[in-house]
């Protein structure tokens, strides 16, 4: 009995009436915790009872604490028939059991049914008396943290990054159990959402299980995932990384934390030094698994790109041809993990070395029933078997890791494609052992080696490539190999030199597919897969080449399969990197080219498209600095071989010429019109249109280039769902269809947020699926974040004043880069390169004057800011802040953060691990819940987007309430993982579930720091400033 | 391609004033856009009739989730599921029973009942709706200061709240207003009216501490008002009041002569309309007869505004003067108040 949970009725308020006669209620409740159940009195005649009840008190083992959720129903009394439900509230009280977070639930609860929606609203007192058990074997994992984040949490420092975890667990799913036929549609939702909720509490315990194993404390990019398998069950999986963190939160500790690498993490997610080019191409290998009796396998490595990596997981496996090159850390750490994978997209500096490129892998599978749930072994299989295949790719890319890594299932019917990507890389050991962080600290110092192109550089052997890649030398330190584009899936390093903005690239595809029956419809999907992938990489990299730009971040492919189709639809963030080759444009080859009209339509477009390519330099600011060719050296010489569409040659290409004539040859892309597909592509590059002017938006956590964000911020969930004309459906109307849904659901959102301008969004994120055979469904959750257009333009106009500011960042993280960083990497080119690594290194130490005059520079930003500080005016320089320890020093050395300021009653919600303008001091535990909606009057509530527009509000009120009961302010990291919508529009019913995740959390603005600040003696301020500066 | 569903929600809750006022005024979604695009609002923004019409239609759909609420504005204030800053709050509740003046003038004194409903439809629904919601909640469950209660329980701003207790307590006291003579007078002559009543001829203007609403008159006083007919009745009261009043105001008005020729016929107006305020007819008819006995006849000779105020200042100066008389408190409840009524109503 290790634990004892108290829960308080207080009081209700805004009850339905449930006596027609009276208009009254009578209400009363129930408090339920595993078997036992406690009752409130009736409170007669009343829509505002005041319970007022005693404390109802459960003992229970802290496993239960774990895997149940408390059910709190609300009921009317009736003397003479049964009472009637009006609705509940489940509460998950996970984050109680943990110190460090929250202490009491306590707060309006919205009384939710799955018929009616939110009726009224309760007020509950939870709290939890935990003993201490000793029991070593012991089931459950209190005490491990969970988050969502995918970076390390701002008021954390990592000692050690453990890898990845993961767990799954399977059940009927109750909605297809018999006794369904016979229940009410309430009774089963309520069924379905108490077996979810218990089931994401049981792999949560699990999940700790394994992290407390592996000796960490907290894991970190938790993501957790419903497949409904439909007649053959419910999976519950969850994946993540599992950390062990230290809570920065005393003010002593803050100076010395300046250095130190942790400060750094808390304060940047975003923090990632030296990776470097990944590389990316649609022709690089494909593989096409064994197709099994039942199943076929399928997967693709994409874009490539090698790190010295280190992994995680345990029962290593042969580390490959790199193996004996890896240091003997790093070799060690990765011998432990059975899958070196991470689920972050945002790293402590020093901690990500080289990036390889985004690997991929799907399978397609056909479900059957699962008959165990208690062995749910052929999920596991099923899994363990792509991330075989991850890793696998990862290696062929010279990488030891995967990182930002994810996987997805999209199901229809019995067949279930299963999908894991991920950013191969190599990293730095550093991170993931036991003692080695203290030392490396003491080295950082020292550290000069030039980190911020770092990861771009080629992981592989350039002689011996993966795939075919145009490699030239860094444009950054010019002695390091990169490749000429990167794909990633991670976030872009803050301290990546970019130049221009960044913007959101989309490709979309559509493939009809017969309808099929179970192993034909699996084969049939098995084989378009290939095409989908090679299509989806040709549209991106065209995109890319069309924006000017040279690499891809945030990319998430995601492929959905439908009865009679599948969907493919890619995201990501293209920026221009400073470190990798000018783009080459695109150009358009006829397959006739005496033809003379044909001719002239092919100028014609060639024409369109370097308008376009010029256009949009100038729109995203896209001006590289020349650079001579004689410090680049000659572009290595390399076979190339395209497929028919895209094909690289090495030839000048006019439409660039006044930015790349300076770099002699360069390949651009020749698009060859040789069929109509290929003109359609053709349009179908020239049909997106640019954001109105004002708006940027990304996918990824921040916007490159832009650094000045203010406070406000809006999130929102838009929906849309399009019905196909059934009749002569052909690729091309498909594809047309789903780009102009696309294209014109970003347009509404432009025009909705047009009073926020300027402004971007961000972290905007795509999610399609196919509820029925006519229907495509595109969900799209992003936030909008408003930014200080003057300052915005200051710092783009002069590229020198951003690079200063950039160098202000860059410094510190300098400073934390070991020398033997730069060591580290070298073993990770295993080949010839090594040695002229070794050279590079070597002439390295003789630091350019470009680097001195940074420092200085950065010496001066410091002092400037210290300004900045003291007259009290931050935003403007804010990015600054973020990432730099010396303004964070100063928040942190004021009095404790004004929790009490906070706004009662708003509750912010983001996509982002950050809020603008905020400081998060506190987090209270992870927000994961999972809701039903039915109805069988579905006209009467506003027809099918009345109906889902309620649901979405009473969802966010829902998760607001949680928060706020747990005495928080926003939830960051927020995430809604699934919106199965479903309709019967003849019937008038509709039924959606919806589950939604986050981290609950206290943030205190900036300027409330400042005002307490303010009120201290100025020489307190500018003596930690001070101070600051002389410890940096 | 047809789109099946098309929804939007933030966070907090996108509240578009321009599409709000069109709600309001009742337009339908397909007039709403068209009005919309007249705006110019397409080339500002570049937007698409598409994009507008879908924008159009989510603010359409949001306001009528939140009708429900703004029918009992402090729920408004504790709902969970719209998070709306209170400023926005404030504009959406404000706006929300703004009323177009022209159209409360027409309603102003009918009953509120199924009857009216009809007629509402006819000139706008929406205004018809809340002022009925407004009416049935004070009525049911409100004591003490009108003007408090709407204020507290509608959460609206002060000029807006006063404009409200002026309808109720017009229509809870059934004032004839709908006469043909009464037509040149706004729905402001009549709130001012009605304030003044609120404030010196209810219960509530007596006693604050008074357990009951101020938008019934106090029947007591109407009572006693009978007392005040020995000014007309008794001749030699009349003679000496018009004497007293004619001596004051000779040389400063310009209409003396008509003043003089006409005071007994004014005063036995004014006197005979307190006399009558008993019967609850007569209390409806109180603003034609004001406008019978008093307006017209000084409009006829073209008084100007200022001789009628120094008209009725000295009218009800001079009654003080009159030893004979004895109900000099009540005098001065009752003419306070019309005078303040008289002069509002004195115009074209």
């Amino acid at each position: 009995m290790p634990g004892k949970l108290k829960v308080k009725i207080v009081a209700g308020r805004h009850l339905p009436v449930m006596d027609r006669a009276s208009d009254l209620t009578d209400a009363f409740v129930e408090v339920k915790f595993g078997n036992t159940t406690f009752k409130t009195d009736v409170y007669l005649k009343s829509l505002n009872p005041q319970w007022n009840s005693e404390w109802f008190k459960f003992e229970v083992d802290d496993e239960d604490l774990q895997d149940e959720p408390l059910q709190i129903t609300v009921l009317d009394h009736d003397t003479y028939s049964a009472n009637d439900a009006i609705g509940k509230v489940y509460i998950d009280i996970d984050p109680l059991l943990y110190s460090e977070a929250a202490t009491v639930i306590s707060g309006w609860f919205p009384i939710y049914d799955t018929i009616h929606g939110i009726r009224g609203e309760i007020n509950v007192v939870v709290k939890v008396d935990l003993f201490n058990d000793l029991n070593r074997f012991r089931q459950s994992s209190c005490g491990v943290k969970f988050f969502c984040t995918t970076s390390i949490p701002k008021c954390y420092r990592a000692v050690i990054i453990h890898g990845f975890v993961e767990e799954l667990v399977v059940n009927e799913d109750p909605e297809y159990q018999w006794i369904d036929r016979i229940r009410t549609p309430r009774a089963s939702n309520e069924a379905r959402q108490r077996l979810i909720s218990l089931m994401s509490g049981e792999l949560q315990r699990k999940i700790g299980l394994k992290v407390l194993e592996m000796r960490g404390n907290a894991v970190v990019g938790y993501l957790q995932c419903f497949d409904l398998e439909g007649e053959s069950g419910l999976v519950v999986r969850a994946i993540g990384t599992a950390c062990t963190l230290d809570k920065l939160s005393s003010p002593a500790a803050f100076l010395p934390a300046c250095n130190s690498p942790s400060k750094e993490m808390k304060e940047s997610p975003l923090v990632h030094p030296p990776s470097h080019g990944c590389r990316s191409t649609h022709n690089s290998p494909i593989h096409t698994a064994t197709g099994s009796r039942l199943t076929q396998n399928f997967s693709v490595s994409v874009p490539t790109l090698i790190y010295t990596g280190m992994g995680s997981g345990s029962a290593g496996k042969e580390g490959g041809p790199f193996k004996a090159l890896l240091r003997q850390q790093t070799q060690s750490a990765l011998e432990q993990r059975e899958f070196p994978f991470f689920t972050l997209t945002a790293f402590p500096p020093g901690f990500l070395v080289h990036v390889g490129g985004v690997v991929s892998a799907r399978s397609v599978k056909l479900l059957d029933r699962i008959h165990n749930p208690d062995e749910p072994e052929t999920r596991d299989a099923w899994w363990a078997e792509i991330r075989q295949e991850i890793k696998s790719h990862a290696k062929a890319l010279g990488c030891h890791a995967v990182v930002g890594y994810s996987e997805s299932t999209s199901i229809c019917e019995e067949v279930c494609i299963l999908s894991a990507s991920g950013t191969a890389a190599v990293l730095n050991p550093r991170f993931l052992q036991d003692g080695t962080v203290e030392g490396c600290l003491e080295q950082r110092l020292e550290e000069n080696l030039p980190t911020r192109c770092g990861f771009c550089h080629i992981p592989y052997d350039e002689l011996n490539m993966p795939f075919p890649a145009h490699l030239t030398y860094c444009y950054n330190c010019r002695k390091q190999k990169v490749p000429d584009v990167l794909f990633t899936t991670i976030d872009l390093p803050t301290d990546a030199t970019v130049i221009g903005k960044g913007c959101l690239i989309q490709a979309r595809l559509c493939r009809l597919k017969k309808k099929a029956q179970a192993e034909a419809n699996a084969t049939a999907i098995s084989n378009l897969l290939p095409f989908m992938e090679y299509e989806v990489h040709t549209q991106l990299m065209n995109k890319l080449k069309l924006k000017g730009m040279n690499a891809l971040f945030g990319l998430r492919i995601q492929i959905t399969v439908g009865e009679n189709m599948l969907m493919g639809l890619a995201s990501a963030t293209g920026v221009y990197l400073a470190a990798l080759p000018t783009p080459g444009g695109i150009q358009i080859a006829g397959k006739t080219p005496n033809d003379g009209s044909y001719e002239q339509h092919i100028s014609h477009m060639q024409k369109k498209i370097n308008d376009t390519i010029a256009k949009n330099k100038e729109l995203y600011e896209i001006n590289p600095p020349e650079i001579s060719e004689e410090i680049i050296g000659s572009p290595i010489p390399e076979p190339r071989q395209r497929s028919r569409l895209l094909r690289s040659q090495s030839e000048s290409s006019d439409e660039v010429t006044e930015l790349d004539l300076s770099h002699g040859k360069k390949d651009a892309f020749v698009l060859e019109i040789d069929d109509t597909d290929a003109m359609e592509d053709v349009h179908s590059l020239l049909t997106d249109v640019p954001p109105p002017s004002g708006f940027y938006s990304c996918n990824t956590e921040i916007m490159p280039g832009i650094n000045n964000w203010t406070s406000e911020i809006q999130m929102f969930t838009s929906v849309r769902v399009i019905r196909l004309s059934s009749l002569n459906l052909t690729n091309q109307a498909l594809n047309k269809n789903f780009n102009d849904l696309c294209e014109n659901l970003l347009k509404s959102l432009y025009f909705k947020l047009r009073s926020m301008i300027p402004c971007c969004l961000c972290h905007v994120n795509f999610t399609v699926s196919l509820p029925e055979d006519e229907l495509i469904q595109v969900t799209v959750t992003a936030v909008a974040i408003t930014f200080d257009k003057n300052q915005a333009l200051q710092t783009t106009k002069t590229p020198v004043e951003k690079s200063l500011q950039r160098a202000s960042t860059d410094n510190e993280e300098l400073l934390q880069f070991p020398l033997e960083l730069c060591s580290d990497s070298l073993p990770s080119h295993p080949f010839p390169p090594a040695k002229e690594h070794l050279e590079s290194a070597s002439s390295n130490s003789g630091i350019p004057a470009a680097q001195r005059d940074r420092c200085s520079s950065w010496i001066e930003l410091i002092k400037l800011k210290a300004q900045t500080i003291r007259r009290g005016s931050i935003k403007t320089t804010m990015t600054v802040e973020k990432a730099s320890p010396v303004g964070d020093g100063n928040f942190r050395n004021r009095s404790a953060p004004p929790c009490a300021n906070s706004t009662v009653g708003v509750v912010k919600m983001t996509p982002l691990s950050f809020i603008p303008g905020a400081k998060i001091t506190k987090y209270l535990g992870i927000i994961n819940m999972f809701f039903i909606r039915e109805t069988t009057s579905l006209r009467e509530e506003g027809g099918v987007s009345g109906f889902l527009h309620a649901f979405i509000a009473e969802v966010f009120a829902m998760v607001r309430a949680h928060v706020a009961a747990l005495g928080g302010n926003a939830v960051v990291s927020y995430i809604m993982k699934q919106c199965v919508f479903m309709e019967n529009p003849n019937k008038n019913q509709a039924q959606c579930l919806i589950n939604v995740s986050g981290d609950a959390v206290v943030f205190v603005r900036e300027s409330d720091l400042e005002v307490v600040s303010s009120q201290q003696p100025t020489t307190n301020c500018q003596s930690s400033c001070t101070e600051g500066e002389v410890t940096t | 391609m047809t789109s099946e569903l098309d929804i939007f929600v933030g966070n907090t809750t996108l509240i578009d004033e321009d599409v709000y006022r069109l709600w309001l005024d009742g337009y339908s979604v397909t007039d709403a856009v068209a009005l919309r695009v007249r705006s110019g609002i397409l080339e500002q923004t570049g937007a698409t009739a598409a994009v507008l019409q879908s924008d159009t239609m989510d603010h359409y759909r949001t306001f009528h989730m939140l009708e429900r609420l703004l029918h009992a504005p402090p729920k408004l204030l504790h709902q969970l599921i719209f998070q709306i800053p209170p400023s926005r709050q404030a504009l959406l509740i404000e706006r929300y029973y703004a009323f177009d003046e022209a159209f409360v003038r027409e309603v102003l004194g009918k009953k509120l009942s199924k009857g009216t409903k009809k007629d509402l439809d006819d000139i706008s629904t929406k205004t018809g709706i809340t002022l009925k919601s407004c009416r049935r909640q004070v009525v049911e469950e409100m004591r003490g200061s009108l003007v408090d209660n709407i204020q507290q329980h509608f959460l609206l701003s002060d000029r807006l709240a006063r404009d409200y207790a002026a309808i109720v307590f017009f229509a809870n006291n059934r004032f004839e207003t709908g006469k043909k003579k009464l037509q040149y007078l706004s729905f402001g002559d009549f709130a001012f009216c009605a304030e003044l009543m609120i404030q010196n001829w209810t219960l509530g203007a007596v006693d604050s501490q008074m357990d009951d609403m101020d938008m019934d008159l106090d029947k007591e006083f109407l009572q006693d008002l009978k007392e005040l007919k020995v000014l007309v009745a008794d001749k030699d009261l009349l003679d000496l009041h018009k004497s007293l009043v004619c001596t004051a105001l000779r040389g400063k008005l310009g209409v003396f002569s008509e003043m003089e020729a006409n005071f007994k016929n004014l005063s036995r107006g004014l006197v005979n309309v307190a006399a009558k305020l008993t019967h609850n007819k007569d209390v409806r008819d109180l603003f034609v007869d004001l406008v019978e006995k008093f307006v017209e006849p000084c409009r006829s000779d073209h008084w100007p505004l200022s001789d009628v105020r120094f008209f009725l200042n000295q009218y009800s100066a001079s009654v003080h003067s009159l030893d004979g008389f004895r109900h000099q408190a009540l005098w001065d409840r009752y003419m306070g108040t019309l005078r303040g009524c008289l002069l509002r109503l004195y115009h074209d």
